[in-house]
This record gives structure tokens, sequence and C-alpha cells, in this order.
């Protein structure tokens, strides 16, 4: 080291070879071309991320709100009861002309010649269809309204609610589009009356099928996939953990094992509706089970399930390091009792995340439902998995199929609930996955 | 006795048999557990497995050989001229003998009486008990069914006693069986191990259920049409209007689904796979550590995105861009503003598909390409190698099986999808080669033979199974080859 | 030329070593990996056409300073050099220095061989062909044995030059690494620990390659085994704990080094 201050110290000179040309100016410009096209890459896959994200926010965001008609509605004996039957005969009730009640107290709202009748028609016309149904229910669950003027709150027509949301273009000539000058012009005197008026649509998430959209919602179907949840998550994860613990712990390297270790890892990556082929054949076909049952669909999704949870607890079991086994067994422990006292629990939060990233893909899952008849218009909640049932997604599917604005709305508002419910039970994974990572 | 009955006293004996287990071996010990070979709860699990599993085996055997056996009894009351009829008349005359058998318990012993001196008229009488008969009842029938409810009621009880009795006979060997150096946990072990290799064959049998399944019902589909004609049919029309009225059975031609559903995975892969692959490029060689934990979950997400959201996409937004963007175009060159896209096209469903293969192709090469080691990247930097030189020209060709496997498990994917072309590709069986005109898919048209209501006799209905079949052999090839290479990849950098 | 004669040359440039001038020049260079600092303001130069060893015990610091002088620190993240580091008169961290043009003339030989899965011509054409530094089949084939030539491997490939390099023994394939190196025709190759991968035989293989390469390269060696650096090298640098204890002749170094520490590990007392 002394000498670097001795006067000896010499730097060699600049070879030739230094200065050569090895085309840096063209090889840099190739490398930030092709740095380019990686930015641009995942820019482009993240620009359609928020593009499908928007297209379904922005067309769903407004089936939130829902709007509404709240008239004084006279319950009078007349149109209900005529004939003063109904303590004798339960089907008056339910038979009665509830139409004709909304008619009247529309007539009277907006000052109408009950005579016109092309007019009243226009009228009768802007308030949903379900309110037949909605004034039955008044009335029979409380028949001592009959006689009283109560005011009840009415959902609007789908176009009227569309035409009111601004979704309507109302340049339009008239003859082209479905809500008329008229109703247009009653719409905004019934707005500015504070009779018609936008509120927060807890009807989406209560209704079941139906070929209105207003009266539309996913809360049948929303039950029909609770169901399948609930079988798959009772029957998978017991069953994935016990196969995954047998492979990894306990079953010799043998081809057998190897033989199902391949069909594992390949039926992962079946397509989805081949299991609903199987369920089926097997389910429906041969053991007779109930065609569009929660039952099926729930054995079926289980069944593609598996393959996820059984790899996902594999790996979460491989991951517990080989110390705590021969600590549990050199403390004179079964293998039994080592696997389920100290690996299982080790391996628990990896398997649970597992299970959660399975369920959430099974609960978008579309395709096998549609083969076992749960393409269903289903209106009432299945009181159990053996009753006609349906699902979010397959609902999702039924109303894509509509033309209609309005459940293009409605759809889009049934995907924004289905994410919502997979982003709680990814972020439920993550967080899992968080609190309880341990680092060998 | 019913079943679940049954079934909730057999575990009410497994739960008395546990604590009894239990204090048996309790009290053997003196008060000195370690006396005992095995834990109390070990001996108690073991009389509890001894009372429950054998009587819950013999009870699902039961269950399924007694209406076996109940229904040939039965057959053999039948008349001999019913009987020599055989199959369908044999089955037919069964099923009402069983609607009569459900009715008559409804009946007082004067209204059965009635009918057995032929007095009342057994359809009408039945019908106001609310029990629907198919057809006119026969006097005959009135005995064969009492025979058949004769037959059910003993064999409910005689199940009931032999099943109690088994649970409790194998309880109390178990009982017997304990003594302080008995090794109950070795043999509660053993069960539980057979627990966990059931477990495990459930992944072969449904393996075993699809292939099982499909063939046969595939089977049935070939003894109407012939394989020839259906792989190799260049024409599909399977005219559901004549389904069921038994006559011609339309044409079964494969070519056009496979051509169909080729096209439309060749398109989403010509999108999916430049993006993903460069994507995992940059995420793998080039992004800092703060972009790859931000990009690569997002892009993920993408893969998490149930597919019928992409059907919808491609339905509302994909579709409709491209068909108004192509009448803009050809409106701007030759002033005819007619679309040349259609809104349901192989391009649509190509795209919408090919987006949502984004991340698959992007995390799977992201992972082949992270497993390059480190030593071959140095190696090229070291020489003075760029960056993009070092990936094109040593860390693709080294990870090219890898990859190659990836992609060919996003293929297999891209050829078993169906929500996203049911909504986008159209429904129309046609082979052409125009990217902006509508074809369809095998999944599409298992899904259009399957929906609405079916009867599993018809080539309609049975060909989604032949579809299935060849859809499963498809994907299958490509992911068993896909994985091993994969795995061959793998073992080569481990 | 006999082997007395080249025996003699050699002592002739072992006694001129102080008047060799120098190739590359490390001032105050400090390296940081995150918080953790790895090297301590380490003074060192390597002089032209000398074989340099780098010797200390495990984790002393002597890879990270090789890596430092072809700049192959930066491929690991929050890796951070300061002080200065010169080649000829150029300050390798220096903005406009390019690390490409850099690494062109600073080849590294690391410690497991790692031959790329192509064949044995593409192994030793790739740097050629990145630089652009060959252009036709004739210039390939030609540099391609000329370095294979220099790396003592031609007669022992040069039937199977289109078989893949992985295929190579573990000794052959570190010739391989260094005929890849050498084809680039940088000034000063460094080299990783290149024999701890290798059997005795393959070791002395390389060795001698490395004494045959002194003639027209500048090398750097790293070294655990203090009998390697004593047989190749000229000018020998001991690392402990990140500081750099001493730099000598070899040949002072192994007899009487200016540093107790330096007699005690090549002692065998700590390392």
């Amino acid at each position: 080291m002394t000498d670097i201050a001795s006067p000896t110290v010499r730097i060699s000179a600049r070879p030739a070879s230094a200065t050569r040309d090895i085309g840096i100016k063209r090889r840099y410009a190739a490398e930030r071309r092709f740095r380019a096209y990686g930015i641009g890459a995942i820019s482009l896959g993240l620009f359609f991320l928020a593009l499908l994200l928007w297209t379904v926010v922005s067309n769903g965001y407004t089936a939130f709100q829902q709007t509404t008609i709240t008239l004084p509605i006279e319950f009078t004996e007349k149109v209900i009861d005529p004939k003063g039957e109904r303590a004798t005969d339960g089907k008056v009730l339910m038979t009665a002309n509830y139409p004709l009640l909304v008619r009247e107290a529309l007539i009277k709202q907006l000052g109408i010649d009950a005579s016109k009748r092309p007019q009243v028609k226009q009228a009768t016309d802007m308030v949903s269809a379900s309110s037949r149904t909605l004034l039955r229910d008044i009335v029979v669950a409380d028949p001592s309204v009959i006689g009283k003027t109560i005011p009840v709150t009415l959902l609007a027509e789908a176009n009227v609610d569309s035409a009111f949301k601004g979704q309507i273009d109302l340049n339009v000539e008239e003859s082209k589009r479905k809500v008329k000058d008229q109703q247009v012009t009653w719409m905004n005197e019934l707005a500015s009356a504070g009779v018609l008026k936008k509120s927060f649509n807890t009807g989406i998430f209560t209704f079941g099928a139906s070929s209105r959209p207003e009266a539309a919602g996913v809360g049948v179907a929303a039950l029909g996939s609770l169901f399948m949840m609930l079988i798959v998550l009772v029957l998978s994860l017991p069953i994935g953990v016990a196969a995954s613990i047998y492979l990894e712990e306990f079953a010799p390297k043998n081809r057998l094992t190897d033989l199902i270790e391949v069909n594992i890892n390949n039926l992962a990556a079946v397509p989805s509706i081949v299991y609903g082929l199987l369920g089926l054949a097997v389910f429906i076909n041969f053991a007779g089970m109930p065609r569009s049952a929660a039952v099926v669909g729930g054995l079926v999704l289980t069944l593609m399930t598996l393959p996820t949870i059984i790899i996902a607890t594999r790996a979460a079991l491989k991951a517990v390091p080989p110390s705590i086994r021969s600590a549990a067994l050199g403390l004179g422990a079964s293998k039994m009792q080592t696997i389920f006292h100290h690996v299982l629990p080790l391996a628990m939060p990896g398997i649970l995340t597992g299970t959660i990233i399975g369920l959430a893909h099974a609960l978008g899952e579309t395709a096998p439902l549609l083969l076992i008849g749960m393409v269903a218009f289903v209106v009432d909640y299945p009181g159990s998995p053996m009753e006609p049932s349906t699902a979010l997604p397959v609902q999702i599917y039924m109303w894509a199929n509509e033309a209609e604005r309005a459940f293009v709305e409605r759809t889009s508002g049934a995907i924004i609930i289905l994410l919502i419910f997979l982003v709680v039970m990814n972020l439920g994974a993550i967080l899992l996955r968080r609190r309880f990572e341990r680092r060998w | 006795m019913s079943t679940s009955l049954l079934l909730l006293l057999i575990v009410l004996i497994g739960f008395i048999s546990y604590f009894a287990g239990r204090a048996r071996s309790l009290a053997q010990a003196n008060g000195k557990l370690s006396n005992l070979h095995s834990l109390p709860g070990y001996h108690g699990s073991y009389v509890a497995i001894w009372a429950i599993l054998p009587a819950a085996l013999v009870l699902g055997a039961w269950l399924v050989a007694a209406p076996m056996y109940i229904d040939s009894s039965t057959r053999a009351t039948l008349p001999e001229a019913v009987q020599t009829q055989g199959g369908a008349t044999v089955e037919l005359a069964l099923g009402q003998v069983k609607s009569v058998a459900g009715g008559l318990k409804r009946l007082t012993t004067e209204e059965i009486s009635a009918l057995e001196s032929g007095s009342a008229n057994l359809r009408s009488t039945l019908a106001a008990k609310g029990v629907a008969l198919a057809g006119e009842g026969e006097p005959y029938m009135i005995t064969a069914a009492q025979h058949f409810n004769a037959m059910n009621a003993t064999n409910r009880w005689l199940m009931s006693a032999v099943v109690l009795l088994i649970a409790i006979a194998g309880g109390v060997y178990a009982i017997r069986n304990i003594a302080t150096r008995f090794r109950a946990r070795n043999q509660v072990e053993r069960v539980m191990l057979g627990s966990l290799i059931v477990a495990s064959s459930i992944a072969i049998l449904t393996t075993v259920g699809i292939v099982a399944s499909m063939l046969s019902e595939a089977g049935r589909f070939f003894t109407m049409v012939s394989p020839f004609e259906f792989f190799f049919g260049t024409v599909w029309d399977p005219r559901f209007a004549a389904a069921g009225s038994g006559g011609a059975s339309g044409q079964f031609g494969l070519i056009p689904l496979l051509a169909g559903t080729l096209y439309i995975a060749f398109v989403a892969m010509l999108f999916a796979v430049p993006i993903g692959l460069f994507a995992a490029i940059y995420m793998a060689e080039y992004a800092s550590p703060r972009l790859r934990s931000t990009a690569k979950p997002l892009l993920e997400v993408l893969a998490g995105i149930p597919t019928i959201v992409y059907g919808f996409f491609a339905l509302v937004t994909v579709g409709p861009f491209l068909r108004d963007i192509s009448a803009q175009l050809n409106g701007l060159v030759t002033g005819n503003y007619q679309n040349f896209i259609q809104a349901q096209s192989v391009v649509t469903a190509g795209i919408v598909m090919g987006i949502m293969l984004i991340p698959f192709v992007s995390s799977l090469s992201d992972d082949i390409i992270t497993q390059v080691p480190r030593a071959l990247r140095d190696g090229s930097l070291g020489l003075g190698a760029t960056r993009s030189e070092t990936v094109k020209k040593v860390i693709l060709p080294a990870a090219l099986p890898g990859i190659v496997g990836a992609l060919l498990l996003t293929a297999s994917r891209a050829v078993g999808e169906t929500m996203i072309v049911v909504l986008a590709a159209g429904v129309a069986a046609r082979m052409q080669i125009n990217p902006f005109e509508p074809m369809t898919t095998v999944t599409v048209k298992i899904v259009n033979q399957l929906t609405g209501d079916l009867e599993f006799t018809s080539p309609q209905t049975l060909v989604a199974f032949a579809l299935g079949i060849t859809l499963f052999v498809i994907t299958l090839g490509l992911n068993i080859y896909a994985l091993y290479i994969v795995r061959k990849y793998r073992e080569q950098y481990e | 030329m006999n082997i007395m004669s080249e025996a003699a040359v050699e002592k002739a440039l072992d006694q001129k070593m102080n008047t060799v001038p120098y190739k590359m020049i490390g001032k105050d260079v400090s390296v940081y990996y995150g918080e953790k600092r790895a090297l301590f303001d380490v003074n060192l130069n390597i002089r032209e056409n000398t074989v340099t060893a780098l010797i200390g015990p495990s984790g002393c610091g002597k890879s990270t300073f090789l890596r430092t002088l072809n700049r192959m620190n930066d491929t690991i993240e929050n890796c951070r050099v300061t002080g200065k580091i010169t080649l000829d008169e150029d300050d390798i961290y220096d903005p406009a220095i390019d690390v490409v043009e850099l690494r062109a003339r600073v080849g590294m030989v690391f410690q497991k061989p790692n031959p790329f899965p192509k064949s044995i011509f593409d192994n030793v054409a790739y740097g050629p062909r990145i630089h652009g530094l060959a252009r036709t089949k004739a210039e390939f084939d030609e540099v391609v044995e000329t370095s294979l030539h220099k790396a003592g491997l031609w007669n022992e490939v040069k039937d199977r030059l289109h078989e893949p390099g992985t295929g190579l023994s573990g000794g052959q394939q570190q010739r391989l690494c260094i005929a890849r190196a050498v084809a680039v025709s940088p000034e000063v190759i460094l080299m990783d620990e290149p024999c701890s991968a290798l059997d005795p035989i393959a070791t002395a293989k390389v060795e001698e390659l490395i004494h045959e390469l002194r003639t027209n390269f500048t090398i750097v060696i790293v070294t655990h085994s203090m009998q390697q650096a004593a047989r190749v090298s000229q000018r020998t640098a001991m690392f402990h704990l990140g500081n750099l204890v001493e730099e000598n002749d070899t040949d002072k170094m192994f007899t009487n080094p200016d540093d107790q520490r330096t007699q005690d590990y090549i002692m065998g007392r700590f390392g």
C-alpha cells in the first residue's frame, strides 16, 4: 500500500480495446425499446382491468338507486272485496283487483280525466306492475287497512326509472322511445311535488327473479349461492385436508401416489364445464337428485374446489420445517399426534387462505351450474338446499341476456355485489396470510 | 323408525360408549395415568368407533340393498301376464304399485276392504286422498301393494333392530378389550389413517367419475350417431325441433365447433401471449420491488374476476365498440357506414378471453423466469451484455421449455372457457376464416344442448357428453404434457 | 522458449513488480448492502498483466470488492458503492461511463461454472456476437477457436463444438466460461473463486491456464485457498472483516507479512 505514494507509480496507458466500437448506441436503443414493451404490456393489462371495472361500475352504480312513487292509496272495500266474503273465502284477498287502486290514486294525483283511456293507461304504465303483490301483501298482512287511505311507496316502472336517472335520451323522436312526452311531463311534475324520488334500492338485495327489472333482485340467487358455499366449505375443507395429510405425510412414494399427484394437478386444470357434465350424469341422472337444487350445485363445486384446496394444503404442510416433526417424534408422540398437534396447526393459515381462494373461485363459477338446471326462474327464497334455487353468477348470466337498458344496469349492479363478495373474501385471505405468516 | 332417528340413536350410543370406554380405562389405571398405554380419550374413541362404524356401514349397505330386494320380491308377486311382458311394462306396473302402496296407508280398513271386494274404484278412492295414479288401477295391484307395504314395515324394524344391535355389540366388544396395556391409540390411529386414505381416493374417484359418466353417456350417443359422422362431420345441425319425435336426428359434425374453439383460442393467445410475456419479463427483470409488489397483484386481480363478468364486458363494451369502430373505419374508407365486425364475433370473444388470460401467462411465466438461476444472468451481464440482450439470448432460451409448458396450460384454459364464448362468440356453427364473423365453440354447444327441458334419450342431449369427452381429452392432453414439461423444467434448476 | 528461460523471464518480471503500471486503482472504496456496511474504505490498486489474489476468511469482503471492479454489484438490490475506482484513467462509477462498455473491458468468471444452456460454440461466440466483435462465420470460427485455445480447451472439445456446454465436466465447464470471457478480449478478468467447485486435477488445469493468461490480461482472483494464491499470483491482498489488511508481493506475503493478522491467517489461526 505504501507504493501508492511512491514515485514509481505509473498508470497504464489506455489500450486500443477501450475505444473499440461495440455498438453501444444501437444496443441501448434496443434496450430502451425492450423496456418500453414491458412497461407497455403492464400498462395495457392494468388499462384493461380499469376499463373492465369502469364498465361495470359506471353501468351499475345507479342500480343501487330506485325511483319510487309515493301515492296515497285508498283501500276501498268496493274494489278489494265487493261481496264481503273475505272472512269465509281466503282467495278473495289474494285475487282482488289491486292495480285498480293504484290507477285511482294516480288519476287523483295527476288530475286526469278518468274517461280518457289512453291517458290513463300511460299514467298507470309509470308504476311497476309489481305493485299488485305489494298491495296484496299489505292487505293480507293486515286486513284492517281496508277502507282506509294510506300513503304507499310504489316502485316506478323501469323505463321511467331509467328516464328519471337520465339514462334515456329524451331528444330521440317520441315514437322511438319507450317513455312518452306526457309521461316525462308527469314525471317532472311528480318529482317537483316530492312524490316521485330516487331512494336507496333495497330491492336489488332482497328480490328474486322477475321479468320486470324494477322488481328483480339478487336476494334469492344469493341465498342459493350461500347454500352452495356452505356445502362446499363443509365438504371440501375436511376432505381436502385429510387427503393432503395422507398424500404429504403418509403416502409411500410409489406409482399409485404418483398417479394421484398427477391426477390432482390435472383436475385443477379440467374445464369447469366438464364438472357440470359430471354432476348432470352422476348426481342427477344416476343418483336421482333433484335438478336445479343447491345441493347438486354444492357437490359439483366441491369436486371442482377440492384440487385447489389439496394443492394449497400440501404446500402449507410442506412449508412446516421437518425440525418441528422431529421434535415432536423425539418426545415420543405418534406420527398422527405429531401431525394433528403440531404440523396441522402451523399449516392452518396457509390451508385457510387456500380454502378461501377456492371458495371465491367457486362463488364466481357459472358454467357447470348452467348444466345442472340452475338457470331457473326462481322467485321465492329456497327453504332448503334441496329446493330449486339459482346462484348469483347464474342470475347475472340470465340478466345479461335481457336487452333492456334497466337490465344492463341491474346486471352491472349484481356484478358489483358479486365482486364485493369476492374482494371481501380475498382481502380476508390476504389478511389471514399477513397476520399468521411465519418465516422459518 | 326413520333413518335419521336411527342415525341419531347410533351417534348417541357412540357418545355413551366413548364415556364408558374412558371411564373403564380410568378405573383400570387405578388413578395413575402412566399405567395406561394410551390416554383414556383414546380408549373412549376406540369404543365409540366400534359402536358407530360397523353399525353405520351396515346401515348404509342395508339402505342400498333393501329397496332392490323389496322391488324384486314385489315384482315376483305381479301376475304372470304382466311379468311376461317384461321390461318397461313391469317397471310401469311396479311404479303404480308403489303409488298405490303409498295411498293405502292413508285409507281406513273399511275403505281397503271395499277396494278388495271390488266395490270401490281404486283410482278415485286414492285421488280423494290426494294420491294421483298414472293409470287405472288393476285389482292385483292392491295385493302387490299390500305385500310391498308389509315388506317395507318388516324391513324397517328389522333394519333398526339389527343396526342397533350391531352398535351395542360393537361397543360391548370394544369395552371388554380395554386393559391397561391395550394399544387403543394405535387402533384409533389406524382408523384415522383409513379415513385419510378414503379422502384422498376421492380425487381418483372424481376422475373415474368424469371418464365413466361421459363415456357411458357418449356411448349411448354413438349407438344413435356413428362416431365417424360425429368426429368428421362438417355440418352441425342437431334440429332441436325434431327432438323427441323419434325420426330424423339431425347432423352432429364436430369439425365446425372444433374449428371455432381453436380459432377463438388462437386469437386469445395471440392477444394474451405478447402482453403477458412482456409483462412477466418486465416484472421479473426490470421492475423495482415496489412496482412489482403493486402491479403483480393488480394484474392477478384479472384472474380472480369471474368469467361471467368478462362475458358481460364483451357483451356491453367490447362487442359494440368493435362494431361501431368498424362502421366508422368502413365509412372513412368507402363512405359506406356499414360495420364489418359483428358485435358477436371471433375477435370479440378472442380479445376478451385474451384479457382474461393475461394474468395466467404473466404469472406462470414470471415463476418460470425467476427460476432461471442467477448465475446465468450474472454470466451474461459479466460479459457486458445489456439486460435485454441477457433476457433475449440467455434467459428466454433457458426458460423456453417452461414457458412453452405455461403457454400450453393457458391454451387449455382458453379451449375450456365457457361463459365468455357463450356471451360473445355467437351460436352459429359454421366454418369460415373471417375473424369478424361469429363462430361457435364446443363449450357453447354443450351449454346450448343441455339447457332447457331435456330427456336423456335423445341424441340432441347426449351429444353434449360426446362433446364433453372430446373437450376433456383435448384439455387433459394439453395439461399432462404441459405439467410434465414444467415439472422437468423445475427439476433441472433445483 | 525452453522451461529454464521462461522461469528466468518470470523472475525478472517479479523483480520489476514495483515498476509495473497500475491497471485499476481503488480509492476509499466502501460498499453498503442496505444499512449494512460490507467494505470499509479499501485502497487497493491492481497492476497491469499481473495476477492479484484476494484472500481472507469468508465474509471478509473480498468477493464484494471484486464485484465492484466491473460493477456487478449494480445487479444487487440496495447495494451502494462509495469511493473511487478507476480503470486506466476512467472513473468506472462516473455516470458517463457505460456499464456495458465497462464489462466488455473487465470480464468476469464466477465461482460455479455457469455455461449458458447452449452449444459450446454459442457459449464462446456469445460475447463477440452481442458486442459485434465478429460478423462473418469465419470471424466467429476464428474467435471461438483462439479463445478455446487460450483456455486450453480446444483439443478436448474441437470435435463437439455444437454439443451443449452443460454436458462438459465441471473443470471443462469452468474453462469454457474462461474462454467465454476471453473471447470478448477484455483488459481485466475477474475470477471469483473459480476453482472452488472443481476437483484437484481440474483445479490444476485452471491454475495453469491463469498463469498463461497473465501475459495478455490483468487478472484479479478471489480464492480462499492460500496455496492457490501462492501458486498463481504475484501480488496478494488480504481482507478481514471488510478491511484491507495488507497488500504485498505474494512471496513476501507468505514468508514475511507485515501484519500480524495476515500471519495468523496464513498460519491457520483463524479463517
